[in-house]
This record gives C-alpha cells, sequence and structure tokens, in this order.
C-alpha cells in the first residue's frame, strides 16, 4: 500500500478508452438511464456532435482509485466538480496527491483528465490513515 | 425557461427504500472496469472480513436513481433533461453498506442558485442515506441547468 505523506503522487488509474458499449454498460449499471448519453438523435436534437461520457462514470472510476489506495471504510468525505465533458473514445486518467495529512487523516487532492490534457473532473477526499 | 425555485424547494420526495442487489454491484464493477474482486466475488469480499459485496463509494448515486421516474423532479420544474449537467457530486461516509442491506433515503432540494443572469441554474439536492436509522453515508448533488436563450 502506498504510504499517504505529504506531498505524494499516488500510484495514477488509467481507464480503458470509452467506448458506445461502456456509456451503455453503465447506463444499466449506474441506473442513470438519460439517453443524452447513450442515444446520437437525442444528442443531435440538443445540438452536440455526438453522445458523451456520464459524469459518474468518471466519478466511478476515481473511486476504483481510492479504494485501491486505502480500504473503503477509511474514505470520510469525496466531493467532485464536473468541468468538462468526457467525448466518446476519450481515455480518463485519474491521479491523486497527498494535499495534507492532519490528525490521522489525509486529504487527497484528485484529478480525472483526458490524452488531451482537458481535465474533466477535479475534486478531493479525506481518508483516514489507519 | 426559469425554474420556479421555491416550487423546488418545497418539492417533497417520499422516503425511498432500495433493496441493494448483489447482481447489481456486480454489474456496476463490470461497467467500471473494477479489477478488485472485492467489488465483484462475494467470496472474495468475505475472505477481506466483509459479510458480502460492498458498496462502492459512489454507487449510492445510483440508488437515488432506483426512485420511480428518477428525473421526474426535474421535468416537473419544467427543466428540459437536455439542458441538464451534473455539476458537483459529494459524499460523507458514516459505514459500509453491503449487498443485502435494504437502506432508506430521504432526499430534499436544499439550494437553489441562479447565475449569469439566468443563463445558469443551479439546483442542489441532498440526501441521506440510512440503514435501520443508522447513518450511512450523506451523497450532495448540483444540477446545473443551462438556459442559453438568456444572454448576459
Amino acid at each position: 500500500m502506498t504510504a499517504l505523506t505529504e506531498g505524494a503522487e499516488l500510484p495514477p488509474l488509467a481507464a480503458e478508452p470509452i467506448s458506445r458499449t461502456t456509456l451503455a454498460l453503465f447506463a444499466g449499471a449506474s441506473g442513470d438511464h438519460n439517453p443524452i448519453h447513450l442515444d446520437l438523435d437525442v444528442a443531435r436534437s440538443a445540438g452536440l456532435e455526438d453522445v458523451f461520457a456520464q459524469g459518474m462514470l468518471s466519478m466511478a472510476y476515481l473511486g476504483r482509485l481510492l479504494t485501491e489506495l486505502v480500504p473503503q471504510e477509511r474514505i470520510r468525505s469525496w466531493q467532485v466538480r464536473f468541468s468538462a465533458i468526457t467525448p466518446v473514445h476519450a481515455r480518463p486518467t485519474c491521479t491523486a496527491r497527498v494535499a495534507s495529512v492532519v490528525d490521522g487523516q489525509a486529504t487527497l487532492d484528485l484529478t480525472v483528465a483526458l490524452d488531451d490534457g482537458t481535465v474533466t473532473l477535479t475534486g478531493d477526499a479525506v481518508v483516514d490513515l489507519d | 425557461m426559469a425554474v420556479d425555485a421555491d416550487a423546488a424547494l418545497a418539492r417533497e420526495f417520499p422516503p425511498l427504500v432500495v433493496p441493494v442487489e448483489r447482481g447489481r454491484l456486480a454489474f456496476f464493477a463490470r461497467a467500471t472496469g473494477q479489477t478488485d474482486p472485492d467489488y465483484f466475488d462475494v467470496d472474495s469480499a468475505v475472505a477481506a472480513g466483509h459479510p458480502d459485496l460492498p458498496v462502492p463509494p459512489s454507487f449510492y448515486f445510483s440508488l437515488e436513481l432506483e426512485r420511480p421516474d428518477p428525473f421526474g423532479w426535474l421535468t416537473g420544474l419544467g427543466v428540459d433533461l437536455r439542458r441538464v449537467l451534473h455539476g458537483e457530486q459529494s459524499f460523507t461516509y458514516h459505514a459500509l453498506a453491503y449487498a443485502g442491506d435494504t437502506l432508506t433515503l430521504t432526499t430534499r432540494i436544499s439550494d437553489v442558485t441562479v447565475k449569469k443572469g439566468g443563463a445558469l441554474e443551479l439546483l442542489t439536492k441532498l440526501t441521506e442515506i440510512t440503514r435501520d436509522g443508522t447513518p450511512i453515508a450523506d451523497a450532495t448533488s448540483v444540477i446545473v441547468v443551462r438556459n442559453p436563450e438568456v444572454r448576459t
């Protein structure tokens, strides 16, 4: 397990490129059936060129990174802001850095970015050290 | 069109009682590329000390979507779902929950903020998740409604 010391860059998590199948499976598994993520006709009717990924898919990838870092019961809180949409075929990479360690808890700065550098999600999580 | 803030804040959500299904959690794990078997293989989860598959940290958002017509509160306020973006999401955790648990979700709209002269409206939804009265997690969603016809 990676030591959560202040300033440490933690092992990133690179997801597979997001396919339309990924979006369909995540819609079913997550319960988010909003057709803007699934149906090209609906996306175009909203003036978009294509469907785009559910924000919660990226948050789920980030959740995988967190539970690889610490047992889940140590995660105290977690917040994210979605800053850009994730297009089909993009590949999100989740990264985390230990921003501070205070009173037995670490605050992690979290980012999800695409290969072209677009930051799609920023946030932070507070985890117990033990 | 502008959201009626008073109507949004007064919106009542009946408590939602949701059984957490093991197969659904395994499906969620597969759909999110999960490689840790504790999240899809009950034998692995039990060997790790869990009573069953744990509810992963972002899945509490999905529990809310088990409500019949989960976006009805938005369309009921006159919102076109094609104009909706998920702006922010946060969770506070109190205890783990597992497949087989029955969880109760209590939801309300806590804030409506208008930005950019009405071009953006931010709706904040709070949900408390409990198991037999014991706090499990709190979830907060900020939903952004874009009103592009509003010139700023």
